[in-house]
């Protein structure tokens, strides 16, 4: 009796449709492992967790609070994904995002009129974004330097950066030394959705979704995108500027995430301090490959996991459960997904006698 | 000199894959003292039952009968031991050891001290007796894929096989190393040996073989005395239809000079030289022929000539305009088109649609883009035009290209580098793994492209193909053209000893 994996002879679509959906099922039944472990009654527990998530107007506000910020650094991250550039610098990305935001919300909100005062917020927070991420991908563009390594580090510089500024040079004067900036001018906050605390940064997300869609389907640049992603040496074959393309592409990315913290910042909380890199930038990695690096899964699988965020806080008010339950299985749920996508590839078989049924042979071109 | 009793009987071998019937009821005969080929098509059946016989797969259903003696190979080690061995395409050796060491590899014995000079001995006397000429002592590194080859058919023939399986063994060698390897082959047949000669090439079969299997679509259509038959016969049995040998070549008047290489030189990817001084023109309407045991510089001058490489010295010019070292994109617009060796690493990407591959040259500009938009119907109605005219078998226009068989893969190519309407069109190996059919088709298309008024420069390891193909031929050794020679005038021995090194003083050396 042996186990035998194979490679499938044609990657299963149906598999591939299962995949996400099984992992999914598969990593709620490793947690409630999990949970039986730590003395909690795993059912009661997920059930606690979808009510807290989605079991009323107030559940769904805040879930969807914490989906905005995932989508739009999904978002960002899936587009540069797509390319095969690895951008792991959307934490930092809107973290200078919410700097520069910030910056012009305190420092420029006297000298613009205000009904520029938020779009100017926008924009500085796009670009913030946007150089962060441009400066991995010169590196790269030039000199080959691996963009993993050098999006992930200026992830730390862009988090204590915030530190110092929220703790140092722009700390509230009047804040009792609480720390933080001073509150925005009314101006600068995003307008919410009457009794939630949905703001409008949900509409960027949607139209940035829109946008990428467009740009991916219908546009030569999407095109140039979708064959260096697929084949870069045919890119180059083709004479597809990579160089060209990993700029423009970062920047959008950056960009995005850039966007998100300022939208964290004029949505939610209204001034600079601690609360702003949290990990959305880390967990927009997983939205991106729930969702398939399109633009409306990533926003529908980013809904799903703000949602398994706002249930595992809840847990920890109801249940006395760590909230770290959440992040447990959202990795878990990711790990079961890059697992399950091996089996969209190949398959696993019980060999009873050795020698009693065929090898398995791949088939391929020139196998006469 | 043959037995009554065949070394080797398949008896109605089959052999599924999912989706495919590789081998449907096979029988086979071979005695010992025979040269036997099997030939057909690529996709027809031949590696399979080959390997099958050799003990890498199993058959589904059927009997495999050694001397006589019904037999079950669970693996290519239980072949061995009853005296088949398979020399396969793509060679098993271990480059930094010596051939005597590669010899010996995975054998039980010797177990554990190694008596070196008597191995040698043995190998050495191996040699002789079957013309294979190679130092013992010499690492695989150092030799020739022709002495390569032979290091693979000294292993068998140490092993004590009697029936050796060669799997279309002269892809790889120039036309006096196949001359050697069928001599070989023969000595071999002489002593008493079998040998199982796989190949699609007719001409080496009418060569070398005393019978012949022709399969088809995994079943034996005729199996014939080699005497008894003719190339066309073949041909006919191999396709299931007449193939026309001679392709229509038109004689057409070269025209203006499109492209001129001027003593270009270049580095390979391990920063050794590559080309080193190449020069030639090619002019509107002329094929020029690149022979060449495959690693002589031949993919570098292609990567250079279309931009893919950079030039360390000399000159390319296109229609007068210098382009030497300029970007894949201006050689692209300069309406130079590329018909790439690695056809799915290189010239397609495998997972986007027919419709996305065949634009990869031309989305940039009307009618297929507007602005920065992709006009979508027009992608749709230039994507199904040249489906249709090229022939491409393929379910829809949204089909990943990675799911088409080969030959409709280089249709796809060659239907999107004709239709940027070319000047200069570079064809490297562009017939390479393709059935008959399917290179029929490919080598009518350059021809029509010559017609037009193309200027071609194809890159072949087929030699016959270049005969029949082009209007000059330039044989590449070691980065150098040995020289350049008419195709009427040309003599296919000179040009053998020019692929293999020798200058030879032609009277027409015409640049």
């Amino acid at each position: 009796m042996r186990l035998v994996i194979e490679k499938r002879l044609e990657y299963s679509r149906s598999i591939a449709f299962l995949v996400p959906i099984a992992s999914v099922i598969l990593a709620l039944l490793a947690g409630a492992v999990l949970l039986a472990l730590a003395g909690a009654n795993p059912w009661v527990t997920y059930k606690a967790m979808a009510l807290g998530a989605f079991g009323g107007k107030y559940s769904i506000s805040e879930t969807m609070v914490k989906a905005i910020p995932l989508m739009l650094c999904g978002l960002g991250v899936s587009v540069a994904f797509r390319m095969l550039f690895w951008n792991i610098g959307a934490e930092g990305q809107l973290a200078v995002g919410g700097i520069a935001a910030t910056g012009v919300a305190l420092f420029w909100a006297d000298r613009i009129p205000d009904t520029l005062l938020l779009p100017a917020m926008v924009v500085a927070g796009f670009v913030a974004g946007a150089l962060w991420g441009l400066i991995p991908a010169l590196l790269k563009a030039s000199v080959g330097v691996n963009e993993i390594i050098t999006t992930l580090m200026m992830n730390y510089i862009a988090i204590l950066w915030v530190e110092h500024l929220f703790y140092g040079p722009w700390k509230d004067p009047q804040g009792y030394g609480f720390p933080g900036t001073a509150q925005f001018p009314r101006a600068a906050w995003l307008p919410r959705l009457p009794g939630t605390r949905i703001h409008l940064g949900l509409a960027f997300a949607v139209v940035a979704a829109l946008f990428i869609w467009i740009v991916l389907r219908r546009t030569k640049w999407g095109y140039e995108i979708r064959v260096i992603g697929e084949n870069p040496r045919a890119a180059a074959y083709a004479g597809i500027s990579i160089v060209r393309n990993i700029i423009l592409v970062m920047i959008l990315s950056g960009g995005l995430a850039g966007l998100a913290g300022m939208s964290e910042v004029a949505g939610i909380s209204h001034r600079l301090q601690k609360g702003l890199t949290v990990g959305y930038g880390y967990t927009a990695i997983i939205v991106a490959w729930l969702g398939r690096l399109n633009p409306w899964g990533v926003l529908m699988v980013a809904i799903l996991l703000a949602g398994l965020l706002v249930g595992g806080d809840q847990i920890q008010i109801t249940m006395q459960l760590p909230a770290a339950v959440a992040l447990v299985l959202q990795g878990a749920i990711l790990f079961f997904v890059l697992g399950g996508g091996l089996f969209a590839q190949y398959r696993i078989r019980l060999e009873r006698r050795p020698g009693s049924s065929p090898h398995p042979e791949p088939l391929g071109e020139g196998e006469a | 000199m043959s037995t009554d009793t065949p070394l080797v009987k398949m008896q109605g071998i089959t052999k599924r894959f999912p989706g495919v019937l590789a081998n449907d009821n096979i029988d086979l005969e071979v005695r010992a003292g025979q040269v036997h080929a099997l030939l057909g098509e690529n996709g027809a059946g031949k590696t399979t039952l080959m390997n099958i016989l050799s003990g890498l797969y199993r058959a589904d259903a059927g009997e495999i009968y050694i001397r006589g003696q019904r037999v079950h190979l669970q693996s290519p080690r239980d072949a061995i031991d009853l005296g088949i061995g398979m020399v396969h395409q793509h060679f098993m050796l271990v480059e930094p050891q010596t051939v005597a060491e590669n010899v010996i590899l995975g054998l039980k014995t010797p177990r554990f001290f190694l008596d070196m000079a008597r191995i040698e001995r043995e190998i050495a006397g191996f040699s002789k007796q079957y013309g294979l000429q190679v130092d013992p002592r010499a690492r695989i590194w150092q030799l020739s894929v022709g002495e390569q080859q032979r290091v693979e058919i000294l292993k068998m023939l140490y092993r004590g096989v009697d029936l050796l399986i060669m799997d279309e063994p002269t892809a790889v060698l120039t036309p006096q190393e196949v001359d050697e390897l069928f001599v070989t082959l023969r000595r071999m047949a002489d002593e008493g040996k079998a040998v199982i000669f796989i190949s699609h090439k007719l001409d080496e079969v009418m060569a070398i073989s005393d019978q012949v299997t022709v399969l088809r679509s995994g079943k034996v259509v005729a199996t014939v005395d080699t005497s008894q038959t003719t190339k066309e016969e073949l041909a006919r049995m191999m396709v299931g239809r007449e193939v026309l040998f001679r392709v229509e070549k038109k004689p057409v008047e070269p025209g203006e000079v499109v492209l001129e290489v001027h003593n270009l030189q270049t580095l390979n990817d391990k920063g050794l030289p590559a080309l080193k001084g190449v020069s030639f023109t090619i002019r509107q309407g002329e094929i020029l022929g690149i022979a060449g045991v495959a690693g002589n510089g031949q993919r570098e001058l292609a990567e250079v000539v279309t931009g893919l490489r950079k030039a360390t010295n000399g000159r390319v010019l296109i229609a007068g305009c210098e382009l030497t070292n300029c970007s894949p994109r201006r050689v692209i617009r300069e309406r130079v088109s590329h018909v790439p060796e690695d056809r799915l690493g290189m010239g397609l990407v495998p997972n986007l649609a027919v419709s996305d591959n065949v634009i990869l040259k031309s989305y940039r500009d009307p009618p297929l883009a507007r602005g920065p938009f992709l006009d979508r119907r027009s992608i749709r109605r230039f994507a199904a035009r040249l489906i249709k005219a090229f022939n491409i078998i393929t379910p829809s226009q949204e089909t990943p290209v990675k799911l088409l068989s080969g030959g409709n893969l280089q249709r796809t190519i060659l239907a999107r580098e004709i239709s940027i309407g070319p000047r200069l069109m570079v064809a490297v190996h562009p017939t390479r793994g393709l059935d008959v059919g399917a290179t029929e088709s490919v080598r009518n298309l350059l021809l029509k492209q010559r017609e037009d008024g193309a200027a071609i420069l194809l890159i072949s390891e087929d030699l016959d193909e270049l005969l029949t193909l082009s209007d000059r031929i330039a044989v590449m050794y070691e980065g150098r053209i040995m020289g350049i020679v008419d195709v009427e005038e040309a003599d296919v021995g000179e040009i053998g000893l020019m692929m293999a090194g020798t200058e030879v003083q032609t009277l027409n050396f015409k640049v």
